[in-house]
């Protein structure tokens, strides 16, 4: 496993930025962002907030089109995909909002179940894989649960599990650390290191300096929208 | 695929079941109101035909014609306008006719020593003859007839409601395509309303991944089961209130005057299949305004 990541890592980048923008009105949030990330990475993304890397991660799910400059993924040109194939661009990311984005009247086996319904698997087989995942969250007894009767940490837990459900190729996690207490952070970040020991991409924004101290990755350092 | 689809819609549909409540009753009164002006129009269409069937023009003939008049008559009136049957009532049959018809009092006839009873025809038309001026003037036509001594023609007082007859069609054509696209906008509604209620829900499924035909689907087949529930509910309510009304009839025996009926099968069913559309089409407008709005990029 881990050989194979490192032979590929050398070869071609999974996500490319070549002079990206991004404005909202005249305020510039990403100003000539060129980066490489490799498959099998784990890359920090920090710097204070309001630095622009949430935008840095909506640019690359296309939650927002960047304004200007090109961004590649997985091969794919977002400023040429059509609208039809931005669904299968968002099934190579798992992603972990910055507000968790549940859906409050599902129940969190729902929730989780949704990203595998959209692609279509079978019923017996998503009962088993969501189980499963939330079993390695350790909120298997929580899965008829509503969102908002959950913890912070229990949520981000949740979000967490749903990133990783449908196993994409890169997680986006948006401080997935963020309103947590130390041992829920630790619980999250040891989710994020497995996905990663698994082969996966792993992108963190966040603006905890002590969690990028205690944890290995490359680190790119976002300021008022430069990198 | 289906199946989940199918659980989906009808979790929501149980979830939001007061609004969707209110819109299957809606479309249930468009469906009774638009198909009760259809059945009172097949009815009263049918009246209609049995009593143009039913007109026709007498014309009795001058006593002194000779016995090879009739046929150059009958010739004559066949000619006319409008004309579909004659038939030639001879004094003889009308006599024997009269004479069964007034059985009880037949020692009126005993005494007569002479037919009193003139030749006649009777002449029908056809449908589209059948008002008020044509029947007029065919029957001044036939008067001028040197041979025609008098031309009769009854149950014309019909004649007089056709117009209005006509007129009230005309309404009820508008409103039932008033209440068509009354029941096409709240079906639109209550689609949009869930949808709005719905729109973080709708966002974060683009953002896991799934595909619009996803998000879409259990939407049609809650519009699709939201108007064929409210066409099928309309339908069996009209179904009563017909059979209230015809039984009723029945008891006051008018119903010897005239038979009223149902639609036929296949109506009951167009119109089901028709609220049905209603209810898909709904669904149509709204998502495709709603979608568009909503798709950022
Ligand atoms: N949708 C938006 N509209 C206007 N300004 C925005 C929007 N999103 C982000 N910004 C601005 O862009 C800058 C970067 O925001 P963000 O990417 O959220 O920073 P960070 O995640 O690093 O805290 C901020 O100044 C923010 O106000
Ligand atoms: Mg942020």
């Amino acid at each position: 496993m881990h050989q194979r990541i490192d032979v590929k890592k050398t070869m071609i980048p999974i996500i490319r930025m070549f002079g990206v923008n991004q404005y909202y009105g005249r305020k510039k949030a990403l100003r000539d962002i060129n980066l490489d990330i490799y498959e099998g990475e784990f890359i920090f993304i920090s710097g204070p907030s309001g630095a622009g890397k949430s935008t840095l991660l909506k640019l690359l799910y296309l939650g927002e089109a960047a304004s200007h400059g090109q961004i590649l993924v997985d091969g794919v040109n977002l400023s040429r995909i059509v609208s039809k194939r931005i669904p299968f661009l968002r099934r190579k990311f798992g992603i972990v909002f910055q507000d968790y984005k549940l859906i409050s009247s599902k129940t969190v086996f729902d929730n989780i179940a949704l990203v595998l319904e959209a692609i279509g698997h079978k019923r017996r087989f998503i009962q088993k894989k969501v189980n499963s995942v939330l079993r390695s969250v350790g909120l298997e007894e929580r899965h008829n649960a509503f969102p908002l009767s959950l913890s912070g940490g229990e949520q981000q837990k949740i979000a967490v599990a749903r990133a990783i459900i449908g196993d994409p190729k890169i997680i986006l996690a948006d401080e997935p650390t963020g309103s947590l207490d130390a041992k829920s952070a630790n619980i999250i970040f040891e989710l994020l290191k497995r996905f990663h020991r698994r082969g996966g991409t792993v992108i963190v924004a966040t603006h905890d300096m002590e969690l990028i101290r205690k944890n290995k990755g490359r680190i790119f350092y976002l300021d008022k929208g430069v990198i | 695929m289906i199946i989940l689809f199918l659980r989906r819609a009808v979790k929501d549909l149980i979830k939001n079941r007061f609004l969707n409540a209110i819109t299957v009753i809606t479309i249930a009164l468009s469906v009774l109101i638009v198909s009760a002006f259809i059945l009172f129009f097949i009815n009263i269409n049918d009246i209609i035909d049995s009593w143009k069937k039913g007109i026709r023009i007498m014309a009795y003939l001058k006593s002194d014609v000779s016995p090879i008049e009739p046929e150059n008559i009958e010739k004559k009136i066949k000619l006319m306008d409008g004309v579909i049957k004659t038939r030639f009532i001879s004094k003889h049959d009308a006599l024997i006719q009269l004479q069964t018809q007034m059985k009880r009092q037949s020692s009126l006839f005993t005494t007569l020593k002479e037919n009193p009873l003139p030749d006649a025809f009777e002449i029908r038309m056809i449908r589209e003859a059948v008002n008020n001026e044509k029947i007029e003037r065919l029957a001044k036509q036939i008067e001028a007839l040197p041979s025609v001594d008098e031309v009769e023609y009854g149950q014309s007082w019909v004649g007089h409601y056709i117009n209005i007859i006509h007129l009230f069609k005309l309404t009820g054509y508008a409103l039932s395509g008033l209440f068509f696209i009354a029941a096409i906008f709240i079906v639109a509604n209550t689609i949009r309303l869930v949808l709005y209620s719905r729109q973080e829900e709708v966002e974060i499924m683009r953002l896991v991944g799934a595909e619009d035909r996803f998000i879409k689907a259990p939407l049609y087949i809650e519009g699709i089961i939201l108007g064929a529930l409210g066409g099928i509910i309309g339908m069996l309510a009209l179904y009563m209130t017909f059979f209230y009304i015809s039984s009723n009839m029945e008891r006051h025996l008018i119903s010897g005057f005239f038979n009223i009926r149902f639609f036929p099968t296949e109506i009951s069913c167009g119109l089901v299949l028709c609220s049905t559309f209603v209810g898909w089409l709904g669904c149509f407008l709204s998502l495709r305004q709603f979608l568009a709005k909503n798709n950022r990029i």
